[in-house]
């Protein structure tokens, strides 16, 4: 038995290494062969991810419902929770330190809805691998899936905060930029390429390097005041930034570009008239400059969510030992 | 028939760290130098599991088994060679990995059956057999948290037989459930032999190879040492146990020489009281039967001779012997007492010869005590649970008895 007859000939086994290495099981144009090696295909990782997207489905469900288990208001809370945020900031800034920025809430909501789902998404996934280590000892399926679950479900409160953005606006009779809705959808894929590329990297990392974690909470504060969430960028920063030609340094964090599209379609106002006058608080960019960035933001996303992916690929290997 | 299986030289290292560096810190600290060394926990493995074969994977702990098996479920990545899997495949290294405590039976069926691969679609065709065979259908809609652990393992394994997989890796968990359960489990490991599918079984037990397999592989310190029939393959496993256990013995025995001269500053666990006053040797066995004289074959003859130095005149005594199974219950136990022998008379140097016709023990390592006294009850010498023999069995059934019923059917 021992070297009996191997019929398999090396044109199927090749063949079968392009279509992937870790082929899916329970789809049947698959039910042929399977290679587990050291040396994994790298489009074959993002087919197999994509082939499982079920289970994908499956893990976000379990979250959600998991979360919201025992908790009478379920996901309403998913809904509520911004929108006493949304109260606070209002208060804060709008009423006791009287910003210039007017229908500053919407303002804020609209760069901070991209921000949270961004900042859940890796906050969650960092320990995605390390506390599902139970399955990843035991079941063979790509684990890209648990970090991608955790952003599957900031997605979801996502859609929530956003629809409590809408809400406002439609209260404050604030409406957005219905022309350049298109721009918001680039940024929106944007957004989830950037974020599922940073969540599978602190994924990785964190199983071999526990402090990720809480080096992830310190880097996302203070990365949160790199964007012009809570500020405005025209207002405080764009004249001294061109002023030291340093515009192109603060656009180069992929956040701040779909930031400014989130609030540039979201908000709308370029520059209103106030009771201060006319406030410049949005650029003066037309939509193709938003185009343009959007794309590089692409390209920079799309290079980062592949390295990301090699990244963990390597590492995954010692996943089962290191855990 | 073609090969379900294949493994082309396949390595595993493993590097082991002498202490977990989890922190920047530690690493920075120990920057290079991370106290480690690596082992190969499978080296150069090679073999097919051919199609509609069970296979057992034998082994003692630390062979290798597991981590062999693990590489054929994809779970662990080798570091060199390859496993070509053909077919849908399941594993059952744990069952209900992946159960999440606070959802419903149901929610979880669908969460493990997707993490073993299988989509919505199959599972909702099998959503009923999966709840009937785990006779859970009154608790599928509680949470899993209220779940005994006999009911968890039993929707563990109903998934995972149920989905119909082509290939099926099974860790020893054959052992859970009440006995039903286990009887329902081997049926359907059965039933999944006669629709000629592959099963792939890690075990220690020779007796669950023999009872199922139809092919072994005994794997040691991570090298196949033995490939092939279930025969030849539980004769090496059992060779390599031996080997072991008669190296324990003189590790052991070195250990107690070195404490003796360290003056007990070692605290050790070995019973060594005042000098015996009848000096045991180590018992020879001489089994009737057997090819070439290693095992007893279960049913044979069995001669144990104890030599044994006294400076004692003593003049009468009593012998008493027992037999131990592996984990030392107690098989059979006499003296020369209860056989009505009255008296013995032990001259200054000899042997005690015990004789059995026949033993009618199955597969196992069985140890010996044997103990001299005096009749008023003190222990003179004695020697316990030191020396063993294993029985091997030729024959397909199992249990701890060989007997020879005659099965018939009868009209009425």
């Amino acid at each position: 038995m021992v070297e009996s007859t191997k019929n398999i000939s090396d044109d199927v086994i090749r063949d079968d290494v392009a279509g992937g290495s870790r082929v899916k099981l329970g789809d049947s144009r698959y039910s042929g062969v399977r290679v587990v090696s050291a040396k994994v295909g790298f489009f074959s990782r993002i087919k197999e991810i994509i082939s499982r997207r079920e289970l994908l489905v499956f893990m976000v469900r379990k979250e959600l419902s998991v979360r919201y288990r025992s908790s009478v208001m379920g996901l309403l809370w998913s809904m509520f929770n911004p929108a006493l945020m949304l109260a606070v900031w209002y208060f804060v800034f709008q009423i006791v330190l009287k910003t210039t920025i007017p229908y500053f809430a919407i303002y804020l909501m609209s760069g901070l809805v991209a921000w949270n789902f961004f900042l859940g998404s890796v906050m969650t996934s960092t320990t995605a691998v390390v506390e599902n280590a139970a399955i990843v000892k035991k079941v063979a399926f790509p684990r890209e899936v648990l970090a991608l679950s955790k952003v599957g479900q900031s997605m979801v409160f996502f859609v929530f905060q956003l629809g409590v953005l809408l809400l406002a606006m439609l209260l404050a009779g604030s409406l957005p930029a219905f022309s350049l809705l298109w721009l918001l959808i680039l940024a929106l894929i944007d957004l989830v390429l950037f974020t599922s590329a940073i969540s599978i990297f602190v994924s990785c990392l964190n199983v071999f390097y526990r402090d990720v974690q809480h080096f992830v909470e310190i880097l996302t504060f203070a990365w949160f005041f790199g964007a012009p969430i809570v500020y405005s960028f025209s207002i405080s920063l764009s004249n001294s930034l061109s002023k030291h030609h340093l515009t192109w340094l603060y656009l180069s964090d992929p956040m701040t570009p779909i930031i400014m599209t989130f609030q540039r379609v979201l908000y709308a106002k370029v520059s209103p008239h106030t009771i201060h006058g006319i406030v410049r608080v949005l650029p003066n960019y037309s939509p193709v400059w938003y185009l343009g960035v959007l794309a590089l933001v692409f390209v920079a996303s799309l290079t980062l969510f592949l390295l990301s992916l090699l990244l963990f690929g390597r590492l995954e290997a010692n996943f089962a030992e290191e855990l | 028939m073609g090969v379900a299986v294949s493994i082309d030289n396949l390595s595993k290292r493993f590097r082991l760290f002498d202490q977990r560096f989890n922190s920047f810190k530690e690493r920075a600290l120990h920057f290079g130098k991370v106290p480690s060394h690596s082992f190969w926990a499978l080296k150069d493995v090679n073999f097919d599991i051919e199609e509609g074969s069970t296979t057992g994977l034998l082994g003692k702990n630390g062979s290798g088994k597991s981590t062999l098996l693990k590489c054929i479920a994809g779970i662990l990545t080798p570091t060199e060679g390859r496993v070509i899997v053909r077919g849908r495949l399941a594993s059952m290294l744990e069952l209900g990995a992946g159960f999440h405590p606070d959802l419903s039976g149901r929610d979880n069926v669908y969460l493990n059956a997707s993490l073993l691969g299988f989509s919505k679609k199959d599972i909702d065709k099998r959503f009923d057999e999966i709840v009937e065979f785990s006779e859970l259908s009154e608790f599928i809609d509680s949470q899993v948290k209220h779940y005994s652990s006999g009911m968890y393992t039993r929707l563990g394994f109903a998934v995972a037989v149920n989905v119909d997989p082509d290939i099926l890796l099974v860790d020893e968990v054959l052992a859970v459930g009440d006995e039903a359960f286990q009887l329902k489990c081997i049926d359907r490991i059965r039933a999944f032999q006669n629709d000629g599918r592959t099963i792939v079984l890690v075990t220690h037990s020779a007796d669950q190879v023999r009872q199922i397999c139809d092919k072994a592989v005994v794997l040691k310190r991570g090298e196949v040492i033995s490939a092939g029939s279930t025969g030849d393959a539980i004769r090496t496993y059992r060779d390599d146990l031996l080997a072991d256990s008669a190296s324990e013995e003189v590790a052991i025995d070195a250990d107690i020489e070195a404490s003796s001269t360290e003056n007990e500053s070692i605290p050790i666990k070995v019973v060594e009281p005042k000098k015996a006053l009848v000096e045991l040797a180590p018992a020879v066995f001489t089994f009737g039967d057997s090819e070439d004289g290693r095992f007893l074959i279960a049913g044979g003859a069995l001669k144990i001779s104890v030599p044994y130095e006294t400076d004692l005149e003593l003049i009468e005594g009593v012998v008493q012997m027992s037999i131990y199974d592996s984990k030392e219950n107690l098989m059979f136990e006499t003296s020369t007492i209860d056989l009505g022998q009255g008296d013995v008379h032990f001259p200054p140097q000899g042997s005690i010869e015990i004789e059995f016709d026949s033993v009618p023990l199955l597969d196992g390592s069985y140890r010996l005590g044997i103990g001299v006294r005096d009749k008023s009850g003190h222990m003179l010498g004695w020697r316990d649970l030191i020396d063993h023999f294993e029985v091997m069995n030729p024959t397909k059934s199992s249990g701890l008895l060989k007997l020879d019923p005659q099965i018939i059917v009868k009209n009425k």
